[in-house]
């Protein structure tokens, strides 16, 4: 552990700064001092392991995982993609974990009180662990727009919320997946305290017809890509000798 | 013309957003959907060590408590193992013990609170030693991209005087943000704050 292989360097202009005005909650939740740049140690090159016993057969189809009558009202959808790292290798056996709206924009949340109705079929979560290859998918309903507080007339372009691992603590990450074609996400706030457009386009999904299943649903492809990992071959060489 | 590096990017990270707890925790949410949520129990019930509660709340920039944020632990075992294979101790970690776990707070008062066992001693870079501490990541509305910060222990002051990490904080004052305070044995307050005065100490790790 004397030189442990260090993930590459965050680059923070690539992702939204703390401080995003035109996102008014980040006002004054973001911190104002400069963050402490380690040396990555054990403790930020490991991070949770989970096993299939975690997990039950229905989690990764929010269609089933919550359905009590029957399905959820909307448009099936599959999401899915590969978890990567910078350098183009798959990230196996990693918990992918979503949320989203239903079909109308409205969250089973108790603190959720918009007036479109809650559908008695979908919960709106779902999780997997990404296969030997990095792959994942789910399947689910296209989530619906929904208004919220920051101008007065805000809406969220449709997203499904999106929480990844990879192999250590210091890879984890949260973001948000977007729909091609939705004309709400270059107005919104939340998307818009990314400051470089080429890595807004790294959220929004693209229709993927060859994974549509055809008379079922259609479907949206989602790559994650997280922190690439310096080899170690150079350092090893020079400790053993 | 060089040639391309043709390194991916990594994907941008986006709020957690108010309804984390669906995704994360969905039983706080208010309903009930897995066989067993995740991250509940950090250290298992077999795990040696003390046995340790810790509590705090998370300020805003105005002094208000922040109540709809999701913290993460990952910590080492009481001899200082984190369970995963690329800890060169793994296989001696403590049965059961995972070192992860996910804590909401309470929606009305912001308080959080988890149970683990406290971390032993971190080997550092280059022959150091790092005091223990649990590592905590901390995501929520207002909050672009997860902040990442560590806690360590009143009664480790000694150790504290050399570890790599507290070291590095250039401000004397601003070290002791990272330092719980003992209300009781085994019980920890750790308040953390977003912004301003008393601003916490967060990492770029
Ligand atoms: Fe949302």
């Amino acid at each position: 552990m004397d030189k442990p292989a260090e993930f590459y360097q965050r680059d923070r202009d690539w992702h939204p700064p703390a401080f995003a005005p035109t996102y008014k909650t980040s006002v004054s939740r973001s911190p104002r001092q400069a963050l402490l740049s380690l040396e990555q140690s054990s403790s930020e090159i490991t991070g949770p392991v989970f096993g299939h016993n975690d997990f039950g057969a229905l989690d990764n189809d929010l269609i089933k995982n919550y359905a009590k009558s029957g399905d959820p009202i909307g448009e099936r959808i599959i999401v899915h993609g590969r978890v990567l790292d910078e350098t183009g290798r798959p990230v196996p056996n990693t918990l992918v974990e979503i949320w989203q709206a239903n079909a109308s924009g409205r969250y089973r949340h108790k603190k959720d009180t918009y007036l479109a109705p809650i559908d008695p079929n979908f919960g709106g979560c779902g999780r997997t662990l990404t296969d030997a290859y990095g792959f994942y998918y789910f399947r689910t309903v296209k989530p619906g727009a929904y208004p919220w507080r920051n101008y007065v007339n805000s809406w969220r372009p449709a997203h499904i919320h999106v929480s990844v691992f990879g192999s250590s603590f210091s890879q984890r990450l949260i973001t948000q997946m977007y729909f091609e074609g939705d004309p709400l996400i270059a107005k919104c706030p939340i998307v818009n305290t990314i400051p470089d457009p080429e890595a807004i386009d790294r959220l929004i999904a693209p229709l993927d017809m060859n994974a549509a299943i055809p008379l079922d649903c259609l479907a949206y492809k989602f790559d994650i890509v997280l922190r690439g990992r310096r080899s170690t071959l150079f350092e090893n060489r020079l400790a053993g000798n | 013309m060089a040639q391309a590096l043709d390194y991916l990017k990594e994907t941008p990270s986006q709020t957690a957003g108010p309804y984390v707890h669906i995704g994360l925790a969905p039983g706080a949410a208010g309903f009930d959907i897995y066989d067993r949520e995740l991250g509940w129990d950090i250290a298992g019930l077999e795990a040696s060590g003390e046995r340790i509660e810790v509590e705090g709340l998370v300020f805003d920039g105005t002094g208000a408590p922040v109540k709809d944020v999701l913290l993460e632990v990952w910590q080492a075992d009481a001899n200082g193992i984190h369970a995963h294979p690329e800890d060169p101790r793994a296989a001696e970690v403590s049965p059961g013990f995972r070192g992860w776990g996910r804590v909401i707070t309470n929606f009305d008062t912001g308080l959080w609170a988890f149970k683990t066992v406290k971390p032993g001693l971190v080997p550092g870079r280059s022959g150091r030693t790092q005091a223990p501490h649990l590592n905590l990541w901390i995501v929520a509305r207002g909050i672009n991209i997860g902040l990442n910060t560590r806690l360590y222990f009143p009664e480790d002051e000694a150790l504290h005087a050399s570890d790599p990490v507290l070291t590095l904080i250039e401000q004397q004052q601003r070290r002791s943000t990272l330092i719980a305070t003992r209300t009781a044995p085994g019980r920890y307050r750790f308040d953390i704050r977003l912004q301003g005065e008393g601003e916490t100490v967060f990492l770029d790790v």
